[in-house]
């Protein structure tokens, strides 16, 4: 086949609904976008269990450390099925590892706030999990294979993250004036970040239709945020919490919510890296790859003594 | 599947993972992760892909050795059996009085 009848052949499978497998042939431009997109999602994983870690420590309950702990641990599960989901379009482990530590990667610059106090444990599971399961639900069916097999894993997980995260504001505001207030401080503060999560405007979102077409975004950046703000207002209601948005008003015509405008320029100086814990979270993940690096050449030390050793049994 | 010639010297080997859900039904593909060893491939293989009672037996094998069919060859090498409807069932007609067959 000549490269124009394989594009064919690719484009085909496409618009038949078809799952693109990693021995297919496939674009150039798809592989990159998609091992960019992969890797990001992975990244947000990862460095994702450290504003929780924050508080594992101090959480509240051995119940809610408990819960905590089994979702932190979820975050490191999702890193490693997407890690090897990228990994079948042809790059390795170590150089994913490197592409984030060195900056070259993104992750979700959600991240990069701080988590202050314990209702931010409750805003991080209601809202950015929320923000991200609605992300992340129409990925399941992407066109590409080990992607679309990993987020259905993912996403069974993440329910439980967001009910969790639900249930600790509802707690919070049904609790004490302090701790009412504790949960509406939260909520002011991650509520705008959680809407930036989607991406930029369609408008300034130039590779959407590619994506789109590719069936590697299956709806677009405000399509999505603006699902997550309708059922977001309503979840609010019930926990009786004020939204942070002065012009917050259902539309009877569009039949949705309209919210005020978003302040891009944060988000933009967040991902360039300007954001209050960009620093930190990138030095503790370094050091935490550095540190454990006398673990992992010791593993494999001692792996390949035992393979000699018992070829050397085998031998005599 | 993850592609291994990629690999380098202090990245752990790729493993890849099958596991059966309960008694009586056959492994499946799970997800792929890296392991310094078999042991540890299980170990890893129990925490990344099991956390909530999804097996009960566990196989990994290094992705290395696993061979698999060349998708653009996929017309050729399945051809032999487009033809050969009568290993189905329904191919055969059986009149109304026949049951249970």
């Amino acid at each position: 086949m000549t490269v124009h009848s394989f594009q064919e052949h690719f484009d085909s499978l496409i618009d038949k609904e078809v799952t693109i497998e990693p021995k297919d042939w496939m674009p150039d431009d798809y592989r990159k976008t998609l091992i960019r997109q992969i890797s990001q999602h992975a990244h947000s994983e990862i460095v994702g269990m450290l504003p929780e870690g924050n508080w594992i420590s101090r959480a509240p309950s051995l119940r809610r450390k408990a819960v905590l702990l089994a979702k932190v641990q979820d975050e490191a599960g999702h890193g490693l099925y997407l890690y090897s989901a990228a990994e079948t379009l042809g790059i390795s482990r170590d150089e994913l590892y490197n592409q984030l530590h060195t900056g070259k990667a993104k992750y979700s610059s959600i991240f990069n706030y701080p988590t202050l106090t314990w209702a931010d444990m409750g805003a991080i599971g209601w809202l950015v999990d929320g923000a991200a399961i609605m992300n992340q639900v129409p990925l399941c069916r992407t066109s590409y294979g080990p992607y679309a097999r990993a987020m259905v894993r993912v996403c069974k997980e993440e329910s439980f993250h967001q009910r969790q995260g639900f249930e600790i504001m509802l707690t919070l505001s049904k609790g004490t004036e302090i701790q009412k207030k504790m949960a509406q401080d939260a909520f002011n503060r991650w509520w705008w970040p959680s809407l930036m999560m989607f991406g930029p405007p369609d408008a300034e979102s130039p590779h959407t239709a590619q994506s789109v077409r590719w069936r590697i975004k299956r709806l677009t950046n405000d399509e999505l945020r603006q699902k997550f703000v309708d059922v977001t207002v309503e979840q609010a209601k019930v926990l009786g919490l004020d939204m942070p948005d002065k012009d917050l008003k259902w539309n009877e015509e569009r039949g949705h919510y309209d919210f005020g405008a978003i302040d891009w320029e944060e988000f933009r100086n967040v991902v360039k890296g300007n954001g209050p814990c960009n620093k930190q979270r990138l030095e503790t993940r370094k050091k935490a790859w550095e540190d454990g690096k006398w673990v992992r050449d010791a593993a494999m030390a001692h792996a390949e003594k035992r393979k000699v050793r018992a070829e050397d049994v085998k031998a005599a | 599947m993850a592609q291994q010639d990629i690999t380098n010297k202090t990245e752990w080997p790729l493993w890849e993972v099958f596991i059966r859900s309960k008694a009586g039904l056959d492994h499946k593909h799970a997800g792929s992760l890296h392991a310094a060893d078999a042991q540890m491939a299980i170990e890893n293989a129990r925490d990344v892909y099991t956390r909530r009672m999804e097996g009960v037996s566990i196989w990994v094998v290094e992705s290395k050795f696993i061979h698999a069919s060349d998708p653009s060859e996929a017309d050729s090498l399945y051809d032999p059996a487009n033809d050969k409807i009568y290993r189905h069932p329904t191919f055969y007609n059986l009149p109304d009085e026949v049951k249970y067959m």
